[in-house]
């Protein structure tokens, strides 16, 4: 950067987002029967540092949207802001007009694609879902303002992970269980692909915390018998005994009903994981030169 | 401290696509494929770049996504405008002329757009317009443009830079041309692919067609 001899510039640079700081990972979005399912984790990395655990990275916006972001967890905040001021303002005409996804999802890319303009920009990707007059809708804007709509979608390592997945196995009207088990089946393998996988420190990998959203009506019924979410708090799940050590995840409840007023975020649970893979047990066999 | 794990970042991107148009005398082609990419990587394969900016004039624009979203919704606004003023559409030479002068204003932070312009003249002739991403233009009576483009104008060259006027090709054998060379460019270049959409302009109206490609 500039040396700065107390030019305004380079006091201007010192309040861009030059790098991200603490950035959130993957977000996976799907269209489904009754609307939209997104899944993202809740881990805030400070680098390859984990450093927050709990980080809600999906967001109900207005009555009809779902925003769910990686990149910068303030960035992402800020843009949160945004919205909640867009809306309140919006709300305040008192005209009995509401924002749908389209809007909110139009708002956002001339935000990211003005800010890159300034070439200050807000360093996220982001994915908006929502459902509105029965009309589906799952788009996303990069920090650039590359945006598109798409019938899936994923940020990030998801775009080269998940979406192989989601090309072969999404499907146009799928149940809300066909639907969390593909997005499952999604985070799995980012969760067993994201980070260099022959690091055997971050193997330590039970944090990660999933958090699902979903927009459309769904029965409540339907939810009870995935015995994954009914549980109470913690559960101790005891894995393969050929891996080095038992882990914890963390076994958490609920997703709660919505219907088109309305959106439901579970609560947090971990995917049930299974590190006995005999490439996990030696990663690096075979690979000479390595440690 | 969290330090240079991501690189500095860059307000352009290339997100690929080939534009083709081809102008006959009567009629007009205007064609681009539907892959939107970033780097290996396959965003959608389903994203037109063809955008109706009037009656009778059709812009296919590749290059950043983001600024060719931006470009067409300013020319769309221009356009609604110009109605209000002139209650006409805007000629295709005219939509030539503005789309080359909105290029040129971000001379120094352009459009990263390649774009390629085509339609009907005040005649009812095709006509194909074809601009550098400043605003530098040219009637033409083919062209192509972005990721495909190397490969596909030697042969648009081979095929149409005819000796006569009256082996100027048909609708049909236009259309069927456009099919296959971007059948062609799909097969080398990772950037173009998909689906081609093809629309086809003449004094009958606007038609749309879709051809198959390559989708690996």
């Amino acid at each position: 950067m500039d040396s700065g001899k107390g030019l305004l510039a380079s006091e201007l640079d010192s309040q861009r987002t030059l790098n991200p700081y603490v950035t959130g990972t993957s977000v996976v979005g799907i269209k489904y029967k009754d609307g939209i399912l997104m899944a993202s984790d809740m881990g805030g990395s400070y680098g390859s540092t984990l450093r927050y655990k709990s980080v809600e990275r999906l967001k109900p916006i207005g009555k009809h949207s779902l925003l769910g972001a990686s990149g910068e967890i303030s960035d992402f905040q800020e843009i949160l802001r945004y919205l909640d001021e867009l809306i309140i303002y919006d709300n305040m005409w008192d005209d009995g007009n509401s924002l749908g996804p389209k809007e909110i999802h139009n708002y956002l890319n001339r935000v990211m694609y003005n800010r890159r303009n300034k070439f200050d920009p807000l360093w996220n990707s982001l994915v908006l879902g929502g459902v509105k007059n029965g009309q589906k809708y799952l788009g996303t804007v990069s920090m650039i303002g590359v945006h598109f709509e798409d019938n899936h979608i994923a940020t990030g390592f998801g775009n080269h992970l998940a979406r192989p997945i989601l090309r072969d196995e999404w499907k146009e009207d799928m149940s809300f269980e066909e639907g969390v088990k593909l997005l499952e089946k999604c985070m799995l393998v980012l969760l067993y692909r994201d980070r260099s996988a022959i690091n055997k420190l971050q193997r330590r990998s039970d944090w990660w915390w999933w958090c699902f959203m979903e927009i459309g009506e769904v029965d409540v019924e339907t939810r009870k018998d995935r015995s994954y979410l009914d549980s109470g708090d913690y559960e101790e799940v005891t894995m393969n005994k050929s891996c080095s050590s038992p882990r914890t995840s963390a076994g958490a409840t609920l997703i709660a009903k919505i219907t088109e007023e309305g959106i439901t975020v579970s609560q947090p649970y971990a995917l049930k994981t299974f590190w006995g893979f005999t490439a996990y047990q030696n990663p690096t066999k075979g690979a000479e030169g390595s440690w | 401290m969290a330090s240079k794990q991501q690189a500095n970042w860059s307000p352009y991107d290339n997100n690929g696509g080939t534009c083709v148009a081809i102008a006959g005398s009567n009629y007009c082609v205007i064609a681009a494929d539907t892959r939107l990419s970033t780097g290996y990587s396959i965003l959608t394969r389903d994203y037109s770049k063809l955008q109706q900016l009037a009656d009778k004039s059709i812009l296919a624009s590749s290059g950043f996504q983001a600024d060719i979203k931006a470009l067409q919704k300013h020319l769309s606004a221009k356009h609604l405008i110009y109605q209000h003023q002139h209650n006409k559409q805007m000629s295709c030479p005219a939509m030539a002329q503005l789309l080359s002068n909105t290029l040129y204003y971000k001379r120094f932070f352009p459009y990263y757009a390649f774009n390629v312009l085509g339609g009907l003249d005040n005649e009812g002739k095709g006509c194909v317009f074809t601009y550098d991403a400043v605003g530098s233009y040219e009637r033409v009576g083919y062209s192509s443009q972005g990721s495909g483009s190397t490969l596909i104008t030697p042969v648009l060259d081979n095929q149409l830079k005819s000796p006569s006027p009256l082996l100027i090709p048909q609708e049909t054998e236009a259309v069927d041309l456009v099919k296959d060379v971007f059948a062609s460019a799909a097969e080398r270049d990772i950037y173009t692919g998909d689906r081609v959409e093809i629309t086809i302009v003449n004094a009958a109206g606007i038609r749309r067609e879709y051809a198959e490609l390559r989708k690996d």
